[in-house]
Formats: C-alpha cells, structure tokens, sequence
C-alpha cells in the first residue's frame, strides 16, 4: 500500500534534485570553453553548411546588404548564408544570450564600440588569423578603427565600413530661401535658419528628444573639446563644460522657435522626408531611404557649432560568435573575406567604406556619401570600453532627452546622468576585471 | 536503476489481480494530470525556483562565473541610497499609477458595453466584433500605431483636435500626466474587449426569471440592474477584477514602443524596468529581485480583491438572514 503513495514522493525528490543539478551547472559554466577560429585558408571546400548572419541594417542599407548577400550566394556552391534583420537595441541584447544557450548566428556585424564589450562578454572570437590572411594592415585605416577591435591584445573585428552623422537639408526650401551654399559653422547655420524661417519655413530644424539627438550631443560636445568619458578611471565626463555647451545649443533650438517643442521618436525623420522640416542632422545609413523617397535633398557635414569640426561616427566590424561547429567557422571567415574584399560596393549603402585604399580608388565619387567621407579625419568615435553602450542608453541618452524637452537643465541632466554612469562604470570594471 | 525495475517487473508480475488494478486505479488521474504538470513544472515552478536562486547571487550569464550575494541584491533595493532602488521603487510607482488608473476604466467600460451588446439589435454581432477586434492586435501593432497617431507634432489625433476646435498641442508621448493619459486610453481601448466578452457570457448565465420576478416587483431598469445583474456578476467581477490587475501591473509593451519609457524614466513600467535591468544590462540577480518583490505586491493585492469580494457577500447573506 506504502508503495504508490511513496513513488510521487520519490519523484518530487528525483525532479528536485535535476533542477539543483541544472542549476550548479548553469552557475558553474556559463561561458563554456574557450573556442578559437580554425585556420584561416580563403576558401571553404567542406560539406554544405548554412550560415546564419546576424545584422541590424535596419535602415536604407538594410535591402543593399540583401542584395551582397545574395551576389555572395550565387558565387559559393556550398555555402548559403541567411541574414536576419533586426534593430540593433535588440541585437545587442539578444546576441549574448544567443551565443550562451548555443542558438547564435554564424557570423555578424556590429559596431566597434561593442566589441570590447562582447569579448570580454566571451561571445566572440579573436581574429587575428584572418585579418593576417586578408593582409589587413593598420595603415589602411583610421588609427581609431583600427585599434578599437582590439581587446585583451587580440582582434575581434575586420571593419568594413565608418559611419557618421551628416547634415540633410531639402534643397527646395534652401533655393526658396536664397541659400546657396550648406552652412559650416554656427554663424552660417543661424543665418540659415533665419533665412528659411524668413521665407516661410516656420521650423526649419526640428530637434529631437530621442534617437539621434545623443549622438548630435556627442558631436558637439567634442565639437566644443571635451571627451565623454574618462579613459584612465571609470568616469564620465559628458557633464564638463563642452557637454553642456553642447546641449544648451540644442535646447536653444526649441527655445528660438526653429523646433517645435516636444519632438517624439522619429518624428523629426518624418517631418523631414514630408517636407515639413528643412533640415535634420542623422546618420548616413539613411541616404538611400531618402532616395527612394523622391525628397529634393542634399547631404554635407554637420556644420561646425563649436571651436573645431567634429562629429560622432561609428564603424560596423564583422566578427565570428563563438562556437564549435569547424565547418562552419571556416565558412564564416570566407563570407567575411568576401565582404571585406567587396567593400567598395558596400559604398552603395550610403555608407564610407573602412580601407582607405578602397575609399582612393574612386568608389565615392558622385555618391551623396562623399563630401562626408572626405572629412573622415574630424569622425570621433567611442572609445572602447566594455560596457559602455549600455552605460549610454541608462545616461546620457536620457538627459539629453529631458534637457531637449525642457524638464531638466543641461547642467542638472547631465551631471546626475555621470553620477550614474560613473556607478555603472565602476560596477562593469568590477564584472569585466578592468 | 535497472535492479529496480526488474524487482518492480516481478513485483508486478506476482501481485493478484485486483491489487494491479488497484495500482493502476490510483495512477489514472495523475496520468490525466502529466501534460499539465509536466507544463507547469517546467513553465511555472523551475523558473520560479531557478529565479529566487537568481536572485541570491550576482549572475550575468555571460561571464564565466557568478558570485553568491546572498540578500544583497534585495537589500539594495531597500537602501534608499542605491542607484537600483531608486530606479526601481521609480518603476514601481509608475506601474502603481498605471493599475490605478486603467483597472477602474477596464472593470466599468467593458461593463457597459457588455450591457450594450446583451441587448436585442440589428447588427449585433458586427458590433460584438469590432468591440473585440483591437484585443486580437498584438501588442507590437497597437504600440507603433499610436505611436504615429498621437505624435504631438505629426500625429492624427492632435490634428482631428485642432479642426474641432480643441487644443491640438498635447505632448502625449513626451510629457506627464499626457502620456499617462495615452497610455492607459490606448490600454483600454485594446483590452476593453476581453472583458467585455467574460461579462457578456456571465450577463447570459443570469436567470430571465430573476428579472421578470424583479419586474412583477415593479423594480425599474436601475433597481433590476443594482439588485439581480450585479449580485449575478459577482463571481465574475473578483476573477475580472484581479485577472485586470494583474494584466495592468505587467505593463510594458505599450510604453516601450509608444513613450520608451520618457520623458525621461517617468513611464518606465517596473516590467520595463526588470527587462532593462535583466536583459538589457545583464544583472539577472538583481532583475529576479525585483521580480520577486513585484510578485510579492500583487499575491497581496490579489488576496485583498478576493477578501473584498468574500466579505461581502457574506454579509449580504447576514442582512438578508436578519431581514428575515
């Protein structure tokens, strides 16, 4: 009789001990060994293998990557990748827990500034054989580029492009409004909207309270000669004196009535290709969505609002996620060597592509692309440190929002965001070992 | 392992008949009930488990190891001084808001409507229907859209404000109490149905002879409704009502797609908040901390709404064994 009764028991104590088991496994592994790329040879000759290719192109460089990854199909017999689009907030959650559970991609794209922070995560892996193998040298490209992908003395990344924000403006309203030439500095930008305001632009130059509006901060914080965070200690200092010069600027737009109050996500983006707004600053992932459009516009360099040319950029980095699978891996890095020979055409994106060799041969001429590119020297990128891109969206990116929405001063805003970012900081230091 | 099933075998074996049935007898419901609790115990109690033993210690399950804290991460929650606390005690109070407002409007709306669609008309499925539809959207769908439509700046709602005259400068995505005005609108809106469609086949349950003896009674519309359609109700409302708490305390999508939580942190959800600080920062233990807290919230406030209902139900039947 005891039997029966006594088997539920038994299994509650059976099933128990399976999730104690599961549990100390999970604590006690986690990362898993630590995987290295095989050899690179520049070709893959094994079985067929399907590669999934992680990226958030998600903008109007998202169908120009299709289209590469398509022409790369058509030329491998035994490798077909897939991409899978996705925004990059997500990307950037969803990879690690990926890699982790075993479920990653193949290979991806990401961008320099969470490379540190994935490989010190344990996601990626190094790469120095195949930048060795695709005879990738430092003075083919920019010195920060270059050096970011480095993490721990090992290469995590092989660039294939930069990326900056860039100035558009609707050359209809600019005619209208007699302006000739794209201003430069801040007495040619007022004069400007002044200008268009005149001939009946009410607001020229809608300034937003998210997306891009931090990296519009970032520029003109190094604009005005600061740095947003501390290399040598774990500190932020977004709040100094250019930080705040920065985002006043940016406030004074809404102030001088050239911005209406209150601008929404997207919202300036979408005013800008209805022609309700002149001018908006964004990244230049959006020239061809602008034109497909049909807008009448134009791009140039954010013009110089403070002491000297600056502007936030980014580069997006291929890079192998760790795993275990040799034909794969293998397959990966001939996808990769593909793309990064095959840069030149990646122009057609609307983005700058890494190699300045490739730059000097002439795939820009005629591009919306170049006058940007021509001023790579002024791109100021992030500097690599574990963590920092999520340190940025708890921040900065917040007190730039409340300060463009008038609920904060940018004093206030931005130094209790570096209190916080400091503690964050701190707090990675620790989990990073430094 | 194997000695025990053969001993089981031959046990089986040399048992009497009626002994095996008897065995078997008492196995047939919990093999009814495996699916299920196979379900529930993978879904429900492991994670619950897995996630209070989270919270105990500082896990980033990226990194090679994760260091046992004990209460620590609770403890940061309740130091008024920490970063953590701050941002989520921030998170709670804008879910508190949220439920206050939006589960009122989602007990009564729905209610009405119910009422509405109970009633004899042409046409009352189409309209049964189109209550419902916005609930069968995701959350994804509903969130983008009005995104669009209540920008401030762009938006369809300001502009249809402004040609009938009202004012059509409402930040309600970037300004409080604005944007709690959107949210818990647009929430309604979307879920009204649901509920609606609980009540709708509880309003069916309740007898036609109640309402005739109320009328025979001489009882009007409202004395009918007060004294025979809410008393019937009553076992529904608790299970609405705190099915609609619930719903309304794990708010997230709606602001993560239409405010991200602005301005500034003011619409961060706590849910908002555990995803951001678990996910998206990757301090597991501290997000399961505050799930567990957050949790902890709402069994009490789940055991109110059902003591509520109890209590007076119980003295409804007192009154009416002292009325007679």
């Amino acid at each position: 009789m005891s039997n029966p009764q006594a088997r539920p028991r038994r299994l509650a104590v059976a099933a128990g001990a399976a999730a104690l088991l599961m549990i100390t496994g999970c604590s006690g592994g986690g990362a898993g060994p630590q995987g290295a790329a095989p050899e690179f040879t520049g070709e893959y000759t094994g079985p067929e293998v399907t590669l999934s290719y992680w990226n958030g192109f998600t903008g109007g460089d998202g169908p120009f990557m299709q289209q590469m990854v398509d022409e790369f199909n058509a030329e491998h017999d035994n490798i077909t990748v897939e991409s899978n689009t996705m925004q990059w907030a997500d990307f950037y959650q969803r990879l690690p827990a990926a890699v982790t559970a075993g479920e990653g991609p193949d290979v991806g794209v990401m961008h320099l500034d969470q490379l540190a922070t994935m490989a010190a995560r344990n996601v990626i892996l190094p790469l120095d054989d195949l930048a060795g193998g695709l005879e990738l040298t430092e003075d083919d490209f920019t010195e920060e580029v270059w050096d970011a992908a480095i993490y721990n003395d090992q290469r995590y990344g092989i660039p294939l492009d930069v990326h900056s924000l860039a100035m558009y403006y609707n050359t209809e309203h600019f005619a209208a409004a007699g302006i000739t030439e794209a201003p430069t500095d801040e007495a040619s930008f007022a004069d400007a909207l002044a200008k268009l305001k005149a001939a009946g632009y009410e607001q020229p130059f809608w300034m937003p309270s998210l997306w891009p509006a931090h990296l519009m901060e970032l520029s003109l914080l190094w604009q005005f000669g600061g740095e947003p965070y501390s290399l040598d200690s774990p500190e932020a200092t977004f709040d100094s004196e250019a930080g705040v010069q920065g985002l006043t600027w940016m406030r004074s737009m809404v102030d001088e009535g050239y911005s209406p109050s209150d601008v929404a996500a997207d919202s300036q983006y979408i005013a800008f290709k209805n022609g309700e707004t002149s001018i908006t600053w964004d990244g230049i992932w959006q020239i061809n969505d602008l034109t497909d459009s049909g807008l009448p516009f134009a791009a140039a360099p954010i013009p110089t609002i403070g002491d000297e040319p600056a502007v936030w950029a980014n580069s997006h980095h291929f890079f192998l996620p760790r795993q275990d699978d040799e034909d794969k891996l293998a397959a990966a890095q001939v996808f990769i060597a593909w793309m990064s020979e095959h840069s030149g055409d990646w122009a057609g994106s609307g983005l700058i592509p890494a190699r300045l060799s490739v730059r000097d041969s002439g795939v820009l001429d005629g591009m919306v692309q170049q006058t940007i590119a021509e001023q790579i020297d002024n791109m100021r990128f992030l500097p690599p440190i574990p963590g920092i891109g999520s340190v940025q969206v708890e921040t900065l990116e917040i007190a730039v929002s409340s300060a463009v929405l008038g609920q904060q001063t940018p004093e206030e805003a931005l130094s209790s965001a570096a209190d916080e970012a400091a503690e964050l900081m701190e707090e990675n230091e620790a989990a990073f070992g430094g | 392992m194997v000695m025990t099933i053969e001993r089981g075998v031959r046990d089986v074996s040399r048992a009497p008949r009626s002994r095996r049935g008897g065995v078997a007898h008492r196995l047939t419901p919990w093999f009814f009930l495996l699916p299920y609790l196979v379900l529930f115990g993978g879904f429900v109690v492991l994670p619950a488990v897995l996630g209070l033993w989270i919270s105990l210690h500082r896990w980033d399950y990226t990194m090679p190891v994760q260091p046992f804290v004990g209460i620590e991460n609770y403890i940061a929650l309740f130091n008024p001084e920490s970063r953590t606390s701050g941002l989520f005690w921030n998170s709670m109070r804008a879910t508190g808001i949220f439920t206050l407002f939006s589960v009122p409007l989602l007990l009564v709306i729905p209610l009405g409507v119910a009422l509405l669609m109970n009633r004899k008309f042409p046409g009352r499925n189409f309209f049964r229907a189109i209550y419902f539809a916005p609930y069968v959207l995701g959350v994804a769908v509903i969130g983008v859209m009005w995104r669009y439509l209540l920008d401030n700046n762009i938006g369809l709602v300001n502009y249809m404000l402004g040609t009938v005259g009202l004012p059509d400068d409402t930040a309600w995505t970037t300004s409080v109490p604005a944007a709690w005005v959107a949210l818990v609108g647009v929430t309604v809106w979307w879920t009204l149905g649901y509920n609606s469609v609980i009540y709708l086949a509880a309003l069916q349950d309740v007898p036609a002879e109640l309402y005739e003896a109320a009328k025979v009674d001489g009882a009007n519309k409202w004395q009918q409704f007060v004294h025979v359609t809410l008393p019937g109700l009553r076992p529904i409302l608790s299970f609405v009502t705190i099915i609609t708490l619930i719903a309304s305390a794990n708010m997230f999508g709606q602001s993560y797609l239409m405010t991200e939580g602005g301005p500034g942190r003011e619409t961060r959800t706590a849910i908002y908040q555990i995803a951001e600080t678990g996910l998206r920062n990757f301090q597991m233990g501290s997000a399961a901390a505050m799930s567990y807290v957050l949790t902890l919230f709402l069994i009490v406030l789940s055991v109110i709404v059902f003591w509520l209902f109890r209590e007076r139900k119980e003295k409804q039947v007192s009154t009416r064994e002292a009325q007679r």
